[in-house]
């Protein structure tokens, strides 16, 4: 489930909206934060706590770049609809499995892997095919043209619904 | 004429590389810490700097730089959009002719409705598609409505592609790149 709208007031969303990218490097960031958005430091950290908690946030801080930070892979595995949760278990317990989805199709889970390097990320996968019994789809990025999640959010589309 | 080396400075060269190892490791700490996230306090700097041995100005410095290098690409609040309810997640797969695919790719990229949008290699037989982008949106109805403008605006009616709406999110967190020693979080 996710949240509703409504529980995000103008503070909340003018945090989102100003600070999915340049958050202020200095020692006090939050108290920077605070003052632009007429806010208190403590009321800044209060609230980006409960947007933690209520996994809105995922974390406050860097989005590394994926091809300079090391390795990382996206892949795809097709498993009976039924166990899909059973699967997707097994999964997660790899490490450097950053994102897990199930999408609509044969292939039905997607995930990224990430590591320091090629070599791990290739025997991590190579040992999970052999736990889940599957050949793994191994689609690494070729060529990036466009990746920026730090999209603006649609707020009033999201009071519609 | 040569100047005499100052006593205790015969190998600058072992000294130098022993700060740097030290160094390189206090860093790579560092960007473990920062993989999952900064401390919610008044000073996340400073409390990152006492974890990894390094001085809070130390950290800031070493961010600065990170961001300059680009390996860091943004610093801020990582959004779980689907929990906000942006849930019409959508990744449209494309098997465009290798010739194409990187001015196909281009022209996706512009476009405000796509956030992600990467050439990724065809495995044969059972994957035949080569350019991936996502649409984020709040309607699934209209992921559909922009993808069919898409399609139309950049010509893309004779293109083979499939849609892959998201379900469920069994994960979604940041990546965890930096090397781990034994004794430290895997952080999954």
């Amino acid at each position: 489930m996710h949240c509703q709208s409504q529980d995000f007031d103008t503070l909340d969303r003018r945090l989102i909206d100003c600070y999915q990218r340049d958050l202020p490097v200095c020692s006090r960031p939050f108290h920077a934060m605070a003052e632009r958005l007429g806010a208190s430091e403590e009321q800044v950290i209060e609230r980006l706590q409960r947007l933690e908690t209520l996994g809105v946030l995922s974390r406050v801080g860097p989005v590394f770049d994926h091809a300079l930070a090391g390795a990382s892979l996206l892949a795809a595995v097709a498993v009976p609809e039924e166990q899909r949760d059973a699967f997707a278990e097994l999964i997660n317990q790899v490490p450097g499995v950053n994102h897990n989805y199930a999408r609509e199709h044969h292939y039905n889970l997607w995930f990224v892997m990430t590591a320091a390097e090629e070599r791990s990320l290739d025997e991590r996968l190579t040992q999970l095919e052999t736990t889940l019994g599957r050949t793994i789809l191994r689609l690494p990025m070729l060529e990036s043209f466009h990746i920026d999640l730090a999209f603006a959010i649609p707020w009033a589309e999201l009071e519609g619904i | 004429m040569t100047t005499p080396m100052p006593l205790g400075l015969e190998s600058p060269l072992a000294l130098e590389s022993a700060c740097q190892l030290s160094e390189s490791d206090a860093h790579r700490r560092l960007r473990v810490l920062l993989e999952q996230g900064l401390p919610l306090t008044p000073r996340p700097w400073q409390v990152l700097a006492e974890r990894c041995g390094l001085e809070e100005a130390e950290v800031m410095a070493c961010v600065r730089r990170w961001q300059e290098e680009t390996l860091i690409k943004r610093l801020g609040l990582v959004v779980r959009h689907r929990r906000l309810g942006i849930d019409a997640n959508a990744m449209v797969v494309w098997n465009v002719p290798d010739d194409q695919v990187a001015r196909v790719g281009q022209s996706l990229a512009q476009e405000s409705v796509v956030t992600l949008c990467y050439r990724r290699p065809r495995r044969l037989p059972e994957w035949p598609f080569n350019l991936f982008c996502m649409i984020h949106g709040v309607q699934r109805e209209q992921v559909l409505a922009q993808l069919e403008l898409l399609v139309h605006r950049h010509g893309l009616a004779e293109i083979d592609h499939q849609v892959l709406f998201s379900q469920h999110a069994y994960r979604q967190c940041g990546g965890r790149y930096a090397p781990r020693r034994s004794d430290e979080h895997p952080g999954a």
